[in-house]
């Protein structure tokens, strides 16, 4: 983990905060919920957990993902939009077929941060890898760029969007984590279908939280990134792949 | 004959320019009570906009510029600013939306002929469950800008 000199001291400057007054009592928690007006800071980097084990063959997540963001079909399989989609892995020696959620990494160091022209393809102080629309000119760089097929690119005019999820033609989009649920507090969708009508194959959580669920079960048992030869340290990891 | 079609024609021109004349004078007339010509802006919601109306004239580009990247970059999420909140608070109650012949947005900026892309991607509706924490709708007011 490299930091910038500024990453450091807000580092220092609150684990000087979170020193015990006296014990169980201290100034600032490290890791506590944001107000609205607060910036996202690098103190917590959010990910995902997913346990291809108890993943089967039901799409909770996709459709919970595309009815929270608006993403409409218009029957062009080709050109759609998908920020999650499920991706059938089989073993040819043995014919065992597993199922798993693809999105977004959010990976620690972007290819489609790297490549893009304009700045518009960003990384979050909190890690989420997000397209900056505003300034985005469409060249589709980043597709070309990352490794895991994660985005879109919006060829036709959308009507009907939501109001926490801008989309429009003629940008780049990808998997947001959900950011505007995650700023409110709550998980993102996909994580939230999967646990109710899925398989509860999903865990969302601070990576940087040591007490966090996600934490924890990240260092009780071996988990992998998709393409860990390319040392994106991504934020989200599979078990049992 | 010459001279009567000459003539004629002088009381025709000269009853054209007085006719003239008098829709001019009224026209201005008109005008000036309502404060010029223009757009008439209506207000559904609320008493008080978020600043002053006049600064939000005159800088609500920038305002919403100006959060619209600390939303997007940092995560800061107050509705004060936001385009969202603007759209909530004064889309039209029977259409839902700031666009369209009296939208609170359209209405202004067709007449200044002002393109706004805005609404290419964010969507020009108000948010059902927003509406709920906003003050109920009244009779429209119009405002002149």
């Amino acid at each position: 983990m490299s930091l910038n000199r500024r990453e450091f001291i807000a580092i220092g400057g609150a684990a000087a905060a979170a020193t015990a007054l006296a014990p169980g009592l201290r100034l600032v928690e490290l890791a506590q919920a944001r107000s609205p007006d607060e910036a996202v800071t690098s103190l917590q980097r959010w990910g995902l957990l997913v346990d291809i084990g108890k993943c089967h063959d039901c799409d909770a997540c996709v459709t919970a993902c595309h009815e929270e963001n608006g993403i409409q079909s218009h029957g062009r399989p080709a050109t759609d939009a998908q920020w999650i989609r499920k991706v059938t892995l089989k073993d040819k020696q043995t014919g065992y077929v597993q199922t798993l959620p693809v999105m977004c990494q959010h990976c620690e160091h972007p290819p489609c941060v790297d490549v893009c022209p304009t700045g518009a393809s960003f990384k979050r102080a909190d890690g989420i890898v997000l397209v900056d629309k505003h300034i985005c000119i469409g060249c589709r760089y980043c597709m070309m760029a990352c490794p895991y097929k994660a985005r879109s690119f919006v060829h036709e005019k959308t009507t009907e969007q939501k109001p926490h999820a801008p989309r429009g033609m003629g940008t780049v989009e990808s998997c947001t984590l959900c950011v505007h649920r995650v700023d409110a507090g709550k998980i993102p969708a996909c994580v939230e279908a999967c646990n109710k009508d899925g398989n509860q194959a999903m865990v969302f959580g601070d990576l940087k939280d040591p007490n966090s669920a996600i934490t924890k079960q990240l260092a009780s048992a071996p988990s992998t990134q998709l393409r860990p030869d390319l040392n994106l340290n991504t934020g989200v990891r599979y078990r049992g792949i | 004959m010459r001279r009567k079609t000459t003539i004629i024609a002088g009381v025709i021109a000269a009853l054209a320019a007085g006719l003239f004349a008098v829709g001019m004078v009224r026209a201005t007339d008109s005008a000036a009570k309502s404060g010029g010509p223009g757009p008439v802006v209506k207000i559904h919601r609320g008493e008080q906009c978020v600043e002053d109306t006049g600064y939000m004239r005159r800088n609500h580009m920038k305002v919403i510029l100006h959060q619209r990247d600390k939303t997007m970059h940092q995560g800061i999420r107050t509705a004060k600013h936001s385009l969202k909140n603007c759209v909530d608070c004064h889309a039209d109650p029977v259409t839902g939306s700031v666009l369209g012949q009296d939208g609170f947005c359209a209405s202004c900026h067709e007449y200044a002929s002002v393109k706004i892309d805005c609404f290419s991607c964010h969507t020009d509706k108000a948010d059902k469950a927003a509406l709920a924490t906003l003050p109920p709708p009244k009779p429209a007011t119009g405002v002149k800008p």
